[in-house]
């Protein structure tokens, strides 16, 4: 994120302020945040508990609107939408990764893999032939007419990756993506997202994890509502090894 | 097709559920079809009675006087007893009713022979114009003539079915017909199966065999022993048939003969006009409110089975709530997880209608089957019933269907 990037900014928070009226308190969980996100960023959120993270990937993702501030996708200020339109810049933009899956259980791998897509109306051979490159790119071709039920945890999160690269989004939002896994499918999984890179895509991922957080270029670093401090992870490590 | 099919996949995630649900949409739309069809059909049946009695037609019954038929056992059973329409008054609604054919009838029970083959039924005495206005056909030989009439001639024409309690191998015609123990009657005719129900007289016009009124009149006289009461009672005429020209005059027609006949019988009342049409529009009255009735148990039913569906439906919104929630983040907008829901309630409703309806098509078959009893499956109420059922799924899967796009995504997803 050096200051003459020239990679498009593709989401970019401008004093972004999230406030919850609880009564007579208010709770300003996001307060003032302004960041952006570059085409091929891999870009990890970490913080304490409160601090904001999942308030902040609510509206990256166009689940939730900031009480005042901007939010730009791609250049056009999201935060006013209206329902439909901001479910179409979801649905067209961006790539969700959950951590507890979220797979739709009674719908097949295939299925699962058209449902973006399904909701802009492209559903067809065309959207199949992409769901079987998608699945072999996340290793799980032939598992396409199995239900989610049938895979393992490591496998259903590779579903949702693919499901999550259906739409060819700007950028993919990770919630805590490897926090149900074992470590050794955690590795499994991060290594997807550094095969992914080379493709041009770009990763924005919420997580508790240090070791997550580091395989990272960033880490954004939250503190009540507020960025804190934003590490080059790559200089990081380099600083570390020469002491 | 593809919401249909994807409505069905989430269906099949609670079987039984769906089916129970299913089962009260079912039970009403069959229950409604079997129900309008059991009532259009006894309906139908009993407006083609009316029909069949002459929707031109008034038709004057001699009855016995209400009080001399308790007194009867104590009074002397050598008094004869004296009722009824008298050839007089039926010469009198000819001169009132120019324009009308006026056909008068006698009845006498008789044991009729013919050979081995014997059977207790009704001689009816009557006119040319009998055959016309009691709607009769016939099928074989002829009908009494007015030359019959003028020599009081011992010719009859059979009803159909006692045609076939006499003769049962032999062809009729030509033979004779023994009534009671010494009148004898050349059979010169044989009337079409009529299959209306009994007259008041306990007979139906098939059982009766037909003779010129003169030749009754000859043969049995105008006092006759009733074997019921065992008294004799003096009868001139048992029924009066007037036909009008045409049925809007019936009605006039019969408050005239009401008026005229009423001061003659006032003491006695033994007399009863009976008009077709009337009963004829009182049926249908009573049809439409028997349809109305239906109507509104329908509507109970259906509203039932859609109270059902909606519940089913709120369930089912809540436990997917989370996947309202993927589908969200995913792209959907609300209207796409209303059409989701609807379908469901849609697809669900249908299911039970279709199979709603053959069980409908089934139930009144097995009725007339079992019972007898006529029934009639009308398109209509077969496309209603299945049209409602389809509405129900729809209305009642509103109100879940709204709630579950109106969830806040965020929520949603976050949901266990
Ligand atoms: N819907 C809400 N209504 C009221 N307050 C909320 C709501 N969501 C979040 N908050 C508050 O906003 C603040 C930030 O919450 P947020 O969930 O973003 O934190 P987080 O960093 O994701 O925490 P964790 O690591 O525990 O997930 C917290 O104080 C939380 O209580
Ligand atoms: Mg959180």
């Amino acid at each position: 994120m050096a200051a003459m990037d020239d990679r498009p900014v593709i989401a970019e928070f401008a004093d972004v302020h999230r406030h919850y009226v609880m009564g007579k308190n208010v709770v300003k969980a996001l307060n003032g945040v302004s960041v952006q996100v570059r085409k091929g960023d891999y870009l990890a959120i970490m913080g304490r508990s409160g601090s904001g993270k999942s308030t902040m990937l609510n509206i990256l993702g166009g689940l939730d609107r900031p009480t005042s501030g901007a939010y730009r996708v791609g250049g056009r200020d999201v935060s006013k939408l209206n329902d439909d339109d901001l479910s179409d810049v979801r649905g067209r933009e961006i790539g969700f990764i959950f951590q507890s899956f979220n797979l739709i259980p009674q719908l097949t791998v295939l299925e699962n893999l058209e449902v973006p897509l399904f909701y802009q109306g492209r559903v067809g051979a065309e959207s199949r032939k992409k769901a079987e490159y998608l699945a072999g790119r996340v290793g799980l071709s032939g598992r396409l007419e199995h239900k989610p039920m049938e895979l393992s945890g490591g496998q259903q999160q590779r579903v949702a990756i693919a499901r999550a690269l259906m739409n060819d989004p700007l950028f993919l939002l990770a919630d805590e993506a490897t926090g149900n896994l074992d470590s050794n499918t955690e590795k499994e999984i991060l290594d997807l997202f550094d095969d992914l890179r080379p493709d041009g895509v770009t990763i924005v991922i919420v997580t508790h994890n240090p070791k997550v957080a580091e395989r990272a270029d960033h880490t954004l670093w939250l503190k009540d509502g507020q960025v804190e401090k934003l590490v080059d992870n790559r200089a990081a490590a380099r600083d570390g090894d020469a002491p | 097709m593809r919401m249909v099919t994807l409505g069905l996949k989430s269906l099949m995630l609670h079987k039984l559920r769906s089916s129970l649900t299913t089962a009260g949409i079912l039970f009403g739309v069959a229950s409604v079809i079997a129900m309008l069809a059991v009532g259009e059909g006894a309906s139908q049946e009993t407006l083609d009675q009316y029909r069949a009695m002459g929707v031109s037609n008034v038709l004057i019954r001699s009855t016995k006087p209400e009080e001399t038929q308790q007194t009867s056992s104590t009074s002397s059973s050598w008094s004869i007893l004296g009722y009824g329409m008298t050839y007089a008054e039926a010469d009198r609604i000819q001169n009132l009713l120019p324009q009308a054919t006026v056909v008068r009838v006698r009845e006498f029970q008789r044991g009729l022979m013919h050979g081995e083959n014997w059977a207790s039924k009704m001689i009816v005495g009557t006119e040319v114009a009998f055959l016309d206005v009691a709607n009769l056909r016939i099928k074989e030989g002829r009908w009494l003539t007015e030359l019959d009439q003028q020599h009081q001639a011992n010719v009859c024409v059979l009803g159909a079915s006692i045609a076939k309690a006499l003769f049962p191998l032999e062809n009729p015609l030509g033979q004779t017909v023994l009534a009671g123990v010494e009148d004898r009657f050349e059979v010169v005719g044989v009337l079409d199966t009529q299959g209306r129900a009994a007259s008041p007289n306990g007979f139906t016009l098939d059982e009766c065999v037909y003779v010129p009124m003169s030749s009754s009149r000859r043969r049995f006289g105008d006092v006759v022993r009733n074997p019921s009461t065992n008294r004799w009672e003096s009868v001139e005429l048992h029924e009066v048939k007037v036909k009008l020209p045409s049925s809007d005059q019936v009605e006039d027609a019969a408050a005239v003969l009401r008026f005229m006949l009423q001061p003659a019988h006032a003491t006695k009342g033994d007399f009863e006009i009976t008009v077709p049409l009337e009963l004829l529009r009182q049926e249908e009255k009573q049809r439409r409110m028997f349809n109305l009735v239906l109507a509104v148990i329908a509507s109970i039913s259906l509203l039932v089975g859609g109270i059902g569906i909606m519940n089913v439906m709120l369930a089912t919104v809540t436990e997917r709530t989370r996947e309202i929630g993927i589908r969200r983040a995913l792209g959907a907008k609300k209207k796409h997880i209303v059409q989701q829901f609807l379908v469901e309630a849609g697809v669900l409703s249908a299911l039970g209608g279709v199979v709603g309806v053959g069980l409908g098509l089934i139930v009144p078959e097995a009725i007339t089957y079992w019972f007898g009893q006529k029934t009639s499956v009308m398109a209509t109420h077969v496309i209603l019933a299945f049209g409602i059922s389809a509405a129900v799924g729809v209305v009642f899967g509103l109100y879940p269907a709204w709630r579950a796009a109106n969830m806040d995504p965020v929520e949603a997803l976050r949901h266990e």
